[in-house]
């Protein structure tokens, strides 16, 4: 049984379509990764997956409830963390995670008990007196990730998790999300930082409500549309990379050029050498300190599928 | 482990949300002094220094009959001096000072020193022994009506007054004697007007304005939409936060009739649990008149503002301070669209004139009536909020 699936989800707000068509499947204790723009309709798919909105059609089936028949079932089984980490500021640490126990309706006994894990594997616990709005970001995700997993939920929906979080923080973050998964918890998290979407095992991509990749990381980077047929990449270390990027385009065999940092990510068309281009960069005046061969990453996987479907809906060959 | 939830119980939540608010306003030290120390402070204003009754207004005088006599002046004829003294007694008037010009005198009126200036002409004897008419001139300072009103009236007795006396034979009595009588407030005191209509008014402040705070700070923060995540039901969500902000208004409403009984005097002659019956009938429209606010705010200014528009035509139609009954239809009319005018009512009607359920069944239907039709409208709105 998967954890999550989306078959076909559609939602529509009056005349917009904000989710069309959305199909895919998560296993338990899988790390998926939910990337799009902002307003793609990322937060949308989250809302009809933990039963507060409504699916205009399609099915959403959750640790085995559906989403549309039992939604209430649904928010018992889910645990939900959203960037704004929704703590109450005036409320201790403790009064936090006692109101959160509550809510889900923890006995007493398994409450106190619970609190007592939660501060302890989050090593809160000196800090339990303190006021919530007190805390420094790193400990109030952590905290509301705690209070969001209080009644043991085996799906957990982590909505930006890391926006604004220092990367200690964020490193330590993800450790616990791998130790979690390890123990079959499922997290599906959405994100907007390349490093985190290269650590999830699993990871789609939406796009203007529509789903245009679905896969591990490898498999994404293979996909035609990123490794054009006939196309290779380069990473060409360089001085002064601004110049020698604007001659560099000049060059006929050239498809596209960014740089990255302190070198230049070229896309050429792959009957060039390796030596055949250091040759040619030379000729536009490009000395090339050094050249090597590149496999696409995630953000070009994601820039490329965005142009690409950017064209499509502008030509309105959807 | 969840098997007391499957029952589907829609008052889900309500005891964790409940905990929780009453961690909210104990920590909430502006939300207490909202709740009680404003309301001791608006009604010791309200019982000390607001005085509806005009009393003591100060009069300038300007006696001319008595120039000729003495440089000070305050030597007026008898006659003059006897219809002086009759100003003086009247409670309304204070004579604070004898001027010796028509310049003089208008000029205490123009500085605001004087509210009232009495000129007694130089053949005020003279016209009165003649058995003619002798004038009085009375000049009273407009800018303030209730002050103006009232002095009118009083010197126009006065003169009535002291005209009959001249008239008819000495021993004998006016044809016609009018003896008004003022009931329920036989003394006319103002904390008795006040405090009933005062209570009204204060208690929308806690239940309307605290509960539709208390909502969109939790949508800013974003823990709003947390809560629809969880199992929280909207139902036990919505008395989660009634319920405590409800006690809250209990609490001050006791604290507002001790206050009104045994500090400021004024007696409850109706029965006082039919008052708390009917008050939290009242209550019960403005919570839900806040949850209506708080779905549609969304910010704690917007909600601020939003409440602004019900208090104050509250405050100015309710016939809290002015009485409706005077007022230009349109703004009559209005007035009915407001919970507070039926409150209003019912506090003066239970506290002053002793009224039961017999005679404010009424009032006690339309609020029912009101506060069930803005709950739905609530009720579907945060619906709509969730999505």
């Amino acid at each position: 049984m998967p954890a999550i699936l989306a078959e076909n989800l559609v939602r529509k707000f009056g005349d917009v379509t904000a989710v069309d068509g959305v199909s895919f499947r998560v296993e338990p204790g899988e790390v998926f990764g939910f990337l799009g723009p902002n307003g793609s309709g990322k937060t949308t798919v989250i809302k009809m997956l933990s039963g507060i909105l409504p699916l205009t059609s399609g099915r959403g089936v959750v640790d085995g409830i559906d989403v549309t028949e039992n939604p209430d079932e649904v928010k018992l089984r889910i645990g939900y963390m959203s960037q704004k980490f929704s703590l109450y500021d005036d409320l201790t640490v403790l009064e936090n995670l006692r109101f959160y126990a509550q809510v889900y309706g923890l006995k007493d006994a398994e409450a106190q008990k619970k609190i007592e894990e939660t501060m302890q594997r989050n090593a809160i616990e000196p800090y339990k007196d303190r006021f919530a709005g007190k805390l420094s970001g790193g400990w109030k995700q952590r905290l509301a990730l705690g209070c969001a997993m209080l009644h043991s939920p085996k799906i957990v929906y982590l909505d930006e998790p890391t926006a604004g979080i220092d990367p200690v923080a964020r490193r330590k973050l993800w450790d616990l999300l791998f130790d979690l998964s390890g123990q079959g918890i499922t997290f599906f998290v959405t994100t907007h930082y390349m490093d985190e979407a290269e650590r999830c095992s699993h990871l789609a991509y939406i796009y203007y409500g529509k789903l245009i990749a679905d896969g591990t990381p490898d498999t994404l980077r293979e996909l035609p549309d990123v490794q054009q047929p006939g196309t290779q990449r380069f990473e060409i270390a360089t001085k002064d990379v601004t110049a020698a990027l604007r001659r560099a385009r000049k060059l006929p065999f050239m498809r596209s050029a960014t740089i990255f940092g302190r070198s230049i990510h070229a896309l050429v068309d792959d009957k060039i050498t390796q030596p055949e281009l250091e040759r040619e960069l030379e000729s536009v005046g490009v000395h090339a300190e050094e050249i090597r061969p590149l496999m696409p990453d995630l953000e070009d996987v994601f820039v490329e599928l965005t142009y690409k479907h950017q064209a499509e809906r502008e030509t309105g060959h959807v | 482990m969840f098997k007391m939830f499957k029952a589907g119980n829609p008052f889900r939540g309500f005891r964790a949300i409940f905990y929780k608010e009453a961690l909210h306003l104990r920590r909430d030290s502006m939300a207490i002094m909202f709740a009680l120390a404003i309301p001791i402070l608006e009604m010791i204003i309200l019982g000390y220094a607001i005085d509806t009754n005009v009393r003591q207004v100060k009069t300038a005088v300007y006696d001319q009959t008595g120039i000729m006599e003495s440089g000070n002046g305050t030597q007026g004829s008898q006659q003059s001096r006897a219809l002086l003294d009759r100003f003086r007694n009247s409670d309304t008037f204070r004579i604070y000072r004898y001027v010796h010009s028509d310049a003089e005198l208008t000029q205490e009126m123009v500085a605001g020193r004087a509210k009232v200036g009495v000129k007694v002409p130089y053949d005020f004897d003279r016209d009165l022994l003649r058995g003619g008419s002798a004038q009085v001139m009375v000049m009273v300072d407009g800018s303030d009506s209730s002050v103006a009103g009232q002095s009118m009236n009083v010197a126009q007795a006065i003169g009535l007054d002291e005209s009959l006396r001249r008239m008819l034979p000495p021993g004998s009595r006016p044809p016609i004697d009018v003896r008004p009588k003022v009931m329920f407030n036989p003394d006319s005191r103002s904390p008795n007007f006040f405090l009933p209509g005062l209570m009204t008014v204060l208690l929308l402040f806690v239940t309307t304005m605290l509960t539709a705070f208390s909502i969109v700070r939790e949508k800013e923060r974003g823990t709003l939409e947390q809560l629809f995540v969880t199992p929280v039901r909207p139902l036990g969500l919505m008395m989660g936060k009634i319920v405590p902000y409800f006690v809250v208004a209990l609490v001050e409403m006791s604290t507002i009739l001790i206050f009104m009984r045994y500090v400021f005097s004024v007696p409850i002659h109706g029965s006082i649990i039919l008052l708390f019956a009917l008050a939290t009938l009242y209550m019960f429209v403005q919570l839900a008149l806040g949850m209506l606010i708080s779905s549609k705010a969304n910010s704690q200014n917007d909600a601020m503002q939003r409440a602004m528009g019900i208090m104050l035509p509250t405050i100015f139609l309710s016939g809290y301070i002015f009485p409706r009954d005077t007022m230009p239809l349109i703004f009559y009319l209005m007035s009915f669209c407001l919970p507070a005018t039926y409150m209003m009512d019912i506090a003066r009607g239970i506290i002053l004139r002793g009224a039961g359920l017999a005679e404010l069944w009424l009032n006690a239907l339309v609020l029912l009536i009101m506060g069930l039709g803005v709950l739905m409208l609530a009720a579907k709105n945060f619906r709509k909020m969730i999505v």
